[in-house]
This record gives C-alpha cells, sequence and structure tokens, in this order.
C-alpha cells in the first residue's frame, strides 16, 4: 500500500512576526512612518520639539535666583554666560511668591488661609469621594460656609454663628408647622423667619452676646485680599453658590408655568449675553446704587454676588442640556408612581440630568474659575494684578516670562485637575452597559 | 337601571387657589409675578433715589459734548474734538473688527488643530493635545497680558531698520505695518450720515470691485450650471476651469488697472514708520490671544464632532465605491457640521464678549472707550454700563441669530 497523501499530525511552531512590525521598530513604522506624509510630519514635529525645548530648557534651568532686582540679574547672567539672552531670572518669584500666593494679607495671619484651604479639602472630600470617606464627614461640609468666611476675614465668632442660626430657625420652622399647617404655609415660614432674624435681629443679638462673651480673632479688611488666594477664594464661592441657582433655574426653564419660564429665559439670556467684566462694573461701581441709600457693603462680596449669578446662568443652560437629553418615559415613569413635582425632581429626574451634564458643568467650573482673574480690571490684586504692580516697579521692570510662568502654572496645576476629576467621575458614574 | 349624571359643580373655594392643582400654578405665577414687579419696583426706586442724592439724574446729554480724547487704532475718521458717541461708535466698530478676525483665525487654528489631535502620527497628536491643554487651562487673562508683553518687549525698535526703511512687513514694538492698497484714479468716497456722530465713509472703489467680484461669482455659478446640464444629458463634463479662471479674474484686473490700484508701504521716516496699515500692538496681542485661546476650545469641538459619526458611515461609503477624500467631503463632514455648528456658535459668542478685555491692553473697543474713558470722564457709571451691556446684548443676539439660521439649514430635516 502506498501513502496517497500526506497528512500532517503535528501543528508546526508559530513563527515569530517579521522583525519591523514588532517592538519598538514596529511601532515607530506604524505611529511615526507609515506613509511619506506622516514622516515628514514626524521630522517637522520633531524639529519643532527640539527648537522649544532648547529654547525653554537652559531657560528654565541656567537660571538665576536670589538676587534683588532685574538690573542684578542681568549682571549675573553676564558673568556666568555672557548674554543675558535666554536664561530665567528666577529672583521675581523667589522674591514675591508669599504676595502672589496671599496678597496683602497679614503674613502672621497666612495660617489662617492654609487652615481655610486645608479645611475645603476635607469639606469638599465627602462631596468628591462619597464613597471613601466615612459620612460624618458631610457635617464638616455643612459647618464649612460659616467657618471658612470667619477664619478669613476674622472678627466676633458671633456674626457667623447668628447667619447659621438664621438656618436652623428656618428648619425648626417647617418641622414645627409643617404636621400642623401643610407644607405651603410651613415653606413660607421656613424663608420668613430666618430673612426676619437676619435683618432685624441677628445684628443686635450678635452685637449683645459679643459683648458679654468677646470671643474673636484679629480682623482682616478686604482690600488686604489678594493674589491666587483670591482667585480661589472667589471660585469656591461662585462654584458653590451657583449649582443650586443653576438647578432652580434651569427647572424654572423647563417649566410649565409660563410667567416663570420668562422670567428665568430673560434672567439667563440677558447674562449669558453680556460680558462677564460689564458685570463686575456693575458689582464695583453700580449695586450700591440699587441698594437703600448708605448701603455700603464689601466690595469682594459684591464681586462674589456678581460671579455667582453670571456662573449661575452658565449653570443652568448646562443643566437644561442634560434635562432636555433625558428619555421622556423617565419624566412619565415617576408621574406613573404618583411621586410629586420635587419628588421626581429629587429622586429621578434631577440625579440622572446631573450625571449626563457632569463635563459640562465641571467645565463651567473650569471656566468661572479662570475667570476669576477678571477681578483685576477693577482694581483688585489678584494675581495678574499683582504681576502688573511688580512689572511697574523699578527692580523688576521689564520682567514677564517668569512671572506669567509660574502665573500660568497655579491656574494649569487646578484647572488640570478638575478636568481629570471630572473624567474619573463619568467613570464613576457610568452605570450604563 | 342607572342614569348617569353630572357631578354636581363644585362651587368655587378660596383654598382651591393653594390645594387645587388646576388654579395653583395661576397661584404660583401671580405670587412670582408680584413679587419680581416689587423688587423691580424697589431696586429702581433705590436707584432714583440714589441718584438724586448725588445730583445726577438719567441724562444721556452727555453723549452730545467733545469727548476730547484719540483713540488710535480706528477704521472711520475719528478726532478728539468728536463726540462721545461717535468715540463709542468708534469703539463697537473696534470690537466688531477684533471679533471678526478673531473668530476666522481661530477657526482655521482650531480645525486645524482639530484634525491633528485625530492624526494617526503619534507625535502630532500628542504635540496638539499639549496645546489644547495648555491653552485651555490657563486664563485667557493671562494670554492677553502675556501676548502684549511679548508683542511689546520681544520685538524690535524701528530704528533697528535704518537701511531697510521699507518692506512687505514689518515688526516693531510699535506695531505691524502691512501694505495699504492706493487708488491713484480714485472714485471718492460716499459720505453717509452726513456729519453726524454716526457718519460713515464708504469708498467708492470698493463698493465697485465687490460688484464686479460679485458679478464674476454669479457668472461662475452660471457657467457651472450649463456643466452640471450637459453632464446630466450627455454623461461628458466640459472643462471650465479656465473659463472660470477668466471670468473672475479679468474683470477684476481691467477694474483695477482703471482704478490705477498700486500698493503703499510703510516707510522710516525719522524714528518712526509712516503710511502703510499700522496695526497697534494692543490689537495684534488681543487677536493672537482671543484667537490662540478659542482656537484650543475649537479643536475640542471638531474633534468631538467627528469622532462622533459612527465608523459604520465610513465603511458605507467605502461599500459604495466612494473613495476617501470623497468620503469625508460627502459623508462625514455634512454629518460633523450639524454635531460642531452648535457649540461652535457659542465659543464665537465667547471669544466676542472675552474681546471686551481689550481694556487690559489698552485696545479701545467699546468697553475702553463708553465702559472706559468716556465712564471716568463724565461720572454717568450707570447710564454707560447700562449701554455697554445693550451692545453686547445687540451683538451677541444678532450673532447667535446668524448663526442658528444658518444652523436650521444645515440642520437634519425629519420627517
Amino acid at each position: 500500500m502506498t501513502q496517497q497523501a500526506f497528512v500532517r499530525t503535528e501543528m508546526l511552531p508559530e513563527k515569530v512576526p517579521p522583525a519591523s512590525t514588532v517592538g519598538v521598530v514596529g511601532w515607530l513604522r506604524e505611529n511615526l512612518f507609515s506613509s511619506w506624509g506622516n514622516s515628514v510630519l514626524t521630522v517637522i514635529s520633531l524639529a519643532a520639539i527640539w527648537y522649544v525645548f532648547s529654547g525653554v530648557l537652559p531657560w528654565i534651568f541656567q537660571s538665576v535666583s536670589g538676587t534683588a532686582s532685574l538690573t542684578e540679574c542681568r549682571e549675573v547672567m553676564n558673568e556666568t554666560w555672557g548674554s543675558t539672552h535666554g536664561h530665567a531670572c528666577w529672583s521675581v518669584v523667589n522674591e514675591r511668591w508669599l504676595q502672589l500666593l496671599y496678597g496683602f494679607y497679614p503674613d502672621h495671619l497666612y495660617w489662617r488661609v492654609n487652615l481655610a484651604l486645608v479645611l475645603t479639602l476635607l469639606a469638599l472630600a465627602p462631596v468628591l469621594f462619597s464613597q471613601q470617606m466615612p459620612r460624618q464627614m458631610i457635617w464638616l461640609t455643612a459647618l464649612y460656609p460659616f467657618i471658612m468666611p470667619w477664619l478669613l476675614w476674622g472678627g466676633s465668632i458671633w456674626g457667623p454663628v447668628m447667619v447659621a442660626l438664621g438656618f436652623l430657625l428656618g428648619y425648626a420652622a417647617y418641622r414645627i408647622l409643617e404636621p400642623i399647617a401643610g407644607s405651603l404655609v410651613a415653606v413660607i415660614a421656613a424663608i420668613a423667619a430666618p430673612v426676619a432674624w437676619w435683618f432685624l435681629l441677628s445684628g443686635s443679638a450678635a452685637g449683645a452676646i459679643d459683648g458679654l462673651v468677646p470671643l474673636g480673632i484679629e480682623a482682616v479688611e478686604s482690600r488686604k485680599f489678594g493674589g491666587f488666594m483670591l482667585a480661589v477664594l472667589l471660585g469656591i464661592v461662585a462654584i458653590g453658590c451657583s449649582l443650586p441657582i443653576g438647578i432652580v433655574l434651569a427647572l424654572g426653564r423647563q417649566s410649565d408655568l409660563m410667567l416663570v419660564k420668562a422670567l428665568c429665559v430673560g434672567f439667563i439670556e440677558f447674562i449669558r449675553g453680556v460680558p462677564l467684566i460689564t458685570l463686575l462694573f456693575v458689582a464695583s461701581l453700580l449695586l450700591n446704587l440699587f441698594l437703600p441709600p448708605g448701603t455700603n457693603f464689601d466690595i469682594i462680596l459684591r464681586v462674589m454676588i456678581m460671579m455667582t449669578l453670571f456662573a449661575a446662568a452658565y449653570m443652568a443652560e448646562v443643566i437644561r442640556g442634560g434635562l432636555a437629553a433625558l428619555p421622556k418615559g423617565q419624566y412619565e415613569g415617576a408621574d406613573s408612581l404618583g411621586l410629586n413635582y420635587w419628588q421626581a425632581q429629587r429622586l429621578i429626574i434631577m440625579p440622572q440630568a446631573l450625571k449626563i451634564s457632569i463635563p459640562g458643568i465641571v467645565s463651567t467650573f473650569i471656566g468661572i474659575f479662570k475667570d476669576t482673574t477678571l477681578v483685576s480690571i477693577i482694581g483688585l490684586f489678584d494675581v495678574i494684578g499683582l504681576a502688573g504692580a511688580i512689572r511697574a516697579d523699578t527692580a523688576w521692570n521689564g520682567i514677564y516670562w517668569e512671572l506669567f510662568a509660574f502665573i500660568a502654572l497655579l491656574f494649569f496645576i487646578v484647572c488640570f485637575s478638575m478636568s481629570r476629576y471630572s473624567m474619573y467621575l463619568e467613570r464613576k458614574l457610568h452605570t450604563g452597559h | 337601571m342607572t342614569t348617569l349624571t353630572d357631578p354636581p359643580k363644585e362651587s368655587f373655594r378660596l383654598g382651591m387657589l393653594i390645594y387645587d392643582t388646576r388654579y395653583r400654578s395661576m397661584t404660583i405665577q401671580a405670587v412670582a409675578m408680584l413679587g419680581f414687579m416689587l423688587l423691580a419696583a424697589w431696586l429702581i426706586n433705590n436707584t432714583l433715589t440714589n441718584l438724586n442724592t448725588l445730583g445726577k439724574p438719567i441724562d444721556l446729554g452727555f453723549l452730545g459734548e467733545p469727548a476730547s480724547y484719540d483713540i488710535n487704532q480706528r477704521l472711520l475718521d475719528y478726532n478728539s474734538r468728536d463726540t462721545h458717541l461717535r468715540a463709542a461708535f468708534i469703539g463697537i466698530l473696534n470690537t466688531l473688527l477684533v471679533a471678526v478676525l478673531g473668530c476666522l483665525a481661530a477657526t482655521v487654528i482650531g480645525v486645524l488643530v482639530g484634525v491633528l489631535r485625530l492624526s494617526k502620527n503619534w507625535l502630532v497628536a500628542r504635540i496638539m493635545t499639549v496645546y489644547v491643554e495648555t491653552f485651555r487651562n490657563v486664563p485667557v487673562l493671562l494670554w492677553i497680558v502675556l501676548a502684549l508683553a511679548i508683542v511689546t518687549e520681544a520685538t524690535p525698535h524701528p530704528r533697528t531698520y535704518k537701511g531697510v526703511e521699507t518692506g512687505w512687513f514689518i515688526i516693531t514694538n510699535r506695531g505691524a505695518y502691512l501694505p495699504e492698497a492706493l487708488f491713484s484714479r480714485s472714485l471718492g468716497d460716499i459720505h453717509l450720515f452726513g456729519a453726524s456722530s454716526l457718519r460713515f465713509d464708504v469708498s467708492l472703489d470698493l463698493i465697485v470691485l465687490l460688484v464686479v467680484l460679485a458679478a464674476s461669482i454669479f457668472g461662475v455659478r452660471k457657467v457651472n450650471a450649463r456643466a452640471n446640464r450637459i453632464q446630466a444629458s450627455t454623461g461628458d463634463r466640459p472643462t471650465t476651469w479656465h473659463v472660470n479662471l477668466a471670468i473672475v479674474f479679468v474683470p477684476l484686473i481691467v477694474v483695477l488697472t482703471a482704478l490705477g490700484f498700486h500698493l503703499g508701504y510703510a516707510e522710516l521716516k525719522g524714528f518712526n514708520f509712516k503710511g502703510g496699515t499700522h496695526l497697534r500692538n494692543s490689537l495684534i496681542a488681543l487677536w493672537a490671544a482671543l484667537s490662540l485661546y478659542t482656537a484650543a476650545f475649537i479643536a475640542e469641538i471638531v474633534r468631538g464632532g467627528i469622532l462622533a459619526i459612527s465608523h459604520g458611515q465610513t465603511e458605507a461609503a467605502s461599500a459604495l465605491g466612494l473613495r476617501p477624500n470623497k468620503t469625508m467631503r460627502l459623508v462625514i463632514l455634512p454629518q460633523a457640521l450639524r454635531v460642531i455648528i452648535p457649540p461652535m456658535i457659542s465659543n464665537y459668542l465667547n471669544l466676542t464678549k472675552n474681546s471686551s478685555l481689550a481694556i487690559a491692553v489698552g485696545y479701545m473697543d467699546i468697553t475702553g472707550t463708553l465702559g472706559g474713558i468716556t465712564m471716568n470722564q463724565t461720572g454717568r457709571e450707570l447710564e454707560c454700563v447700562l449701554m455697554l451691556m445693550g451692545c453686547y446684548l445687540l451683538i451677541s443676539l444678532s450673532i447667535s441669530a446668524v448663526m442658528n439660521w444658518y444652523n436650521t439649514r444645515v440642520a437634519l430635516v425629519e420627517r
């Protein structure tokens, strides 16, 4: 019997792939030199990178610091490298970094700003990382809005305590009246009681208690606030307050009540149609005109109000997008369960709508934080205002890259971390497939 | 046997205003309206009282007074004896100028960067990511101030041009100079609005050129329509490009020669350049910073728009036998545009509103004139700020109206 055909009984071992498609060479071929056009692009990019780095790296590392003025810096540069070109003078950052961070805040009180920042992080932690943090920390978050201003502005502790008491009063009014007179009356009382307390009684009460038990820390005036701290302060307040107001405005805009809707649309479109700088002009020049004669309250507070309103209008549009993206079935499902409007919003609609709008919300946050620099135009000394003042100083006249690089780095760190956090949150809340 | 009877008519009780959902919405609206009107009345009353105490009731008369300050970068004629209204008008034109220039530059850079971020080339994509993240995460005001510092401190002094004297494009620390268009046999200007504050000179040469250009474009479209007809009936498309080229350029060149068109270059006279089109440092800094900043956002929008088109579309197009460039032009881009346009509108609006930061670099836009020097000189804060807001509202609403009209044109029409 002859063998008719050859049948292989064992498999051949796999061959290694061609050397040009794996490893470093393969990666380079695929990603950098896949075609003529790509190779040209790669070479141009490499040239650009070389150009930038060959200028920037010596500038950063072959630099001078510790001198008292730019002229001295240039002398040192001339001695060391023979030219002043292409070398940074970090002395200005070295000398002024505390001022750039804290403004004119008294230097023996820097610990209060630092403590406020730590408290901010602690108060944010249970909100940002709700699963990893103990639930009790939320109490710190609730107390934070009263502690933070007291730490920064100082003065008697009884002021913030009285403000906090107003909120407690409102809550108590609601809980007492709700079983007796129904929810509507209770809500009205819960709003009216604290307002009456704040405007009529709290001032004199705080004064009286302060007379008995003077408990306070050194007060710091608003005009001493400045630097990066001011940006962070304005950013935190505008971001924190704009979210709830934005939600209310977005609901108002989606509402069936024609008048409420018209008011919300008018407000949102007006704010979004004008630049922030005009609103800051209103804060610095006009807000006192709109209030009863003799009212004169703090410029930083006025700026906070206008920035919050500004942020709220943008936030409302972002949240409206989230509400619109929600399928109608969710609304109908909530109705069919017999939930009333607020229950449906709280339990069904808002959790989903807010989740959809996270990227938009965070980019609004970042935008607001960056926009806090505009206060330098109305004369507050935030980082950019201070940079202008430093550049006008005869010792540092003519310096710009070093200062602006430092400021840009500060903003970049904060904004970039915010955008990364939003990506983390999106992944965490992603419950779809 | 049962009979159906209407339920007895409930008589209206006051409590129903709160507890009956049929009436409750009206109650809420009435309360909201009342609250709003009370608030508005309170604010207006406060304002009027305060203004009376200050002794300056609302009065727009200051707009007619001489402004007595100079505006160095301007599109129309203006001198310091002109009124505040004229200054504000020049300011609005400056705002529009930087907004239009900025939107154009930002779109070009943004689309380029957005496409390059999707490049298969790893290095190019990374570089573009670095660009986008750097510009998006640093305040625009910082970029504007930095750009001004660069163009004033890192550019040469005019005296370094001794020996060169003139050129196409000259950068000095006092601004950039471009050639200007001059007509030796000019037809003159039309003076609109006489000698009022809104007077507006339009060059007749420019109008003639635009009319000729429009006629040429009309001609080109006619030729293309004819070519389409012939292609539809016979299958062969006649070559049209040389006819089109002639239609566009021959009349244009004839008219330009007839008007005596030539370029006027900037020349070094003494310590400074004279003549040519002078772009001030403030305009260049503002333009560059706004364009680069907004381009980073536009790049992300373009990238998102292209990624939003599912891969199936590309595959379907290649299944139909379309070549890659036709796939891009006929399938991907028209769909991506629908995703891209709405956020693009809001970025154009942002750029226009951010142009108000001109005040930080001394470019005299509407914020610098009406909201800056005019307000400081006359002390009319209320009137100036309200007019300023009105101007910006008008500009924003016009831009969004135009762009929304365009958006509805390209939007998908469903059923």
